[in-house]
């Protein structure tokens, strides 16, 4: 380690810390931290072989929310085992004003409940597929360790249940799915929702969290067509998307389901793409993004950022201060769908305005032309 | 329907001596496992109906080992025959026109042989839903694939229909499509398709309609009953 200590000196302090924070985590692993690799890159990490929490204690039922409501944070300073009861619905819901979907949920809405535990958590899921489905159904929740994040072992029947545990092993936001064959049909009926693992050390505390999920639909009938819509899956392999939404519907986020927040709060949006096929640019009109943690990932942020991606099937975390009263619209920046596919939330802030961020001084005046 | 009409076709004909409707053998190209070969199949006969409430009623009254209560749970999960009012108390008249939904595949198989027929293989039953009202195998029809989504799509469980008012294909079978899933003597797909692996290996992995058929029966055991899955029998071709 002489070759280390030697270099020390002439680096800046926090390369310093690094290097101990690398040497503690790399001797338990028993790998000998580079000094070259712990020192050139902070975000670079020795691949871990991540192992099951030791000491689970205790048993709690987890709390659920439909969108855009996220289940409170977490307190619990220790692994526990967490049951999830997350029913499988078949069922008709508003995909725009005057046009249902024949749908396929988790919970009963689309997207699906929001759950949230913590690293190392033993999670109990319990998958009941109702009575009444035509489908069997499964899950894939991409926090999961294992074949097919657990699809293989809660293929499901109607009228039957799956339970199977899995430990919440790395730390971040991430989409669940069935995974039944025809995958794509499924997601396209909007089976697809989102799994916290708050990591152990918890979330900065913020003033409102959301959820806000994007996905398409592709219906038999052109965008607003009346009546009960059905999957085209012509549109879908062509990637052509009737409707492009957030949480399942067009105007799900607007009106009484606009997010509303005041000034001076902190806030903290988990977005999710399930998808089935298209990109996200992910926008919110008039807010710059204070952290963006990109992939659902929960160490390292972006900052100031006017636009993030969102992959399908992918997620990310973006925070914000609210520091003018108005209107913020969250759009997919690319526009065509958020103008004419229906991808368009509202956020509603309410406070005293502050003239010095920003003042009309002349608005549309008439500019005769320079003599 | 009109018995005298001299324009009966000899399948019908046989729709109305037995019940049953003589399928010509023929080929057809599986979803999986023929590396995109056609299989050929044998002539066989086929119920033109699903077996309704009232045909299975008459069957658990002579075979009281399969009424609900008295089956062995080895041979059916809990919510075998769950719909009934009682052990020999299917529902209204109108309910013993329904197709007999949650049976396990051991009681299907024990209906069938007890007519003297058998389940189809996943094969035969395959075979004939490849049918459309024109063409014998409409598998590369994108109207009737389609139109098949959509008959999947708008099934409810609270709403089987009676037999006889379903999609008739042209061998004159009806229902396959229409109201319930149906069980088939080897319904066990060879490899598990529960994955987006299911792509893989799909003869034609844009037909639909014959993924989820497949993607039903590889969620089965011989035990499993559901409310939306019932059959119908099949025979050999006469020698
Ligand atoms: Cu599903």
């Amino acid at each position: 380690m002489s070759p280390n200590n030697s270099n020390q000196s002439a680096l800046p302090k926090y390369r310093t810390i690094i290097i101990a924070v690398a040497l503690i985590v790399g001797i338990p692993l028993g790998i000998q931290a580079c000094n070259q690799a712990s020192t050139r890159d902070e975000g670079r990490r020795v691949i871990q072989i991540r192992q099951p929490s030791e000491n689970i204690s205790g048993q709690e039922v987890a709390v659920l929310t439909q969108a855009p409501n996220v289940p409170p944070p977490i307190t619990r300073n220790h692994p526990t085992r967490v049951i999830v009861n997350l029913d499988v619905v078949e069922k008709t819901v508003r995909l725009a004003d005057s046009v249902e979907y024949a749908a396929w949920t988790f919970g009963g809405s689309v997207p699906g409940n929001f759950i949230r535990v913590r690293e190392g958590d033993l999670v109990e899921l319990h998958m009941k597929n109702e009575a009444s489905s035509t489908m069997p159904h499964n899950i894939d929740l991409h926090g999961v360790t294992g074949p097919g994040g657990g699809a293989k072992i809660s293929l499901t029947l109607p009228g039957h249940e799956s339970v199977f545990t899995f430990s919440a092993m790395n730390p971040g936001l991430f989409v669940y799915h069935c995974a039944m064959s025809p995958v794509p049909m499924h997601i396209a009926n909007g089976m697809y929702g989102m799994i916290l693992v708050e990591p152990k050390e918890g979330l900065p505390k913020v003033d409102k969290e959301f959820y806000v999920m994007q996905s398409e639909f592709y219906t038999k009938g052109k965008y607003g067509a009346h009546g009960l819509q059905t999957l085209d899956m012509d549109k879908g392999v062509d990637e052509r998307p009737t409707y492009v939404v957030f949480n399942g519907g067009v105007g799900a986020v607007t009106g009484d389901g606009a997010l509303k927040a005041k000034v001076g709060d902190r806030i903290r949006m988990f977005v999710g793409n399930a998808g089935p096929n298209l990109t996200s640019s992910f926008h919110v009109i008039g807010q710059i993004f204070e952290n963006v943690y990109g992939e659902g990932g929960s160490t390292n942020a972006e900052h100031n950022v006017q636009t993030t991606l969102i992959p399908s099937g992918g997620s990310a975390v973006v925070e914000f201060g609210a520091t003018v009263p108005g209107d913020f619209i969250l759009v997919d920046h690319a526009i065509f769908r958020a103008f004419n596919k229906g991808t368009l939330g509202i956020l509603t802030v309410t406070g005293p305005e502050n003239k010095k961020i920003i003042e009309s001084i002349q608005s549309g005046v008439a500019a005769p032309p320079a003599k | 329907m009109n018995v005298a009409g001299t324009a009966l076709s000899l399948g019908a004909l046989s729709v109305l001596l037995a019940g049953m409707v003589h399928v010509p053998a023929g080929d057809y190209l599986p979803i999986r496992g023929m590396g995109g070969q056609r299989m050929h199949v044998a002539a066989f006969e086929m119920d033109a109906h699903a077996v309704t409430r009232g045909d299975y009623l008459a069957f658990v009254k002579t075979h009281a080992e399969w009424q609900r209560g008295k089956v062995d749970p080895k041979h059916a999960d809990a919510t075998y025959l769950a719909e009934w009012r009682g052990a020999l108390e299917p529902g209204d008249a109108m309910d013993l026109r329904h197709p007999v939904t949650s049976v396990s595949w051991f009681a299907a198989s024990a209906y069938c042989e007890a007519q003297g027929k058998r389940l189809p293989t996943t094969d035969e039953w395959e075979y004939v839903a490849a049918a459309s009202d024109v063409s014998r195998d409409a598998s590369q029809d994108q109207l009737f694939q389609s139109r098949l989504l959509g008959m999947y799509a708008s099934r409810s469980t609270s709403a089987i229909a009676p037999i006889g008012r379903g999609f008739r294909n042209v061998y004159g079978i009806e229902g396959l499509h229409g109201s319930t899933w149906e069980w088939t003597r080897d319904f066990k797909p060879a490899e598990m398709t529960n994955c987006a692996g299911a792509a893989m290996g799909a003869s034609d992995a844009t037909n639909y309609p014959a993924l989820l058929r497949e993607a039903f029966r590889s969620a089965l055991t011989e035990r499993s009953t559901a409310r939306m899955l019932g059959f119908r029998c099949a025979a050999n071709a006469p020698a």
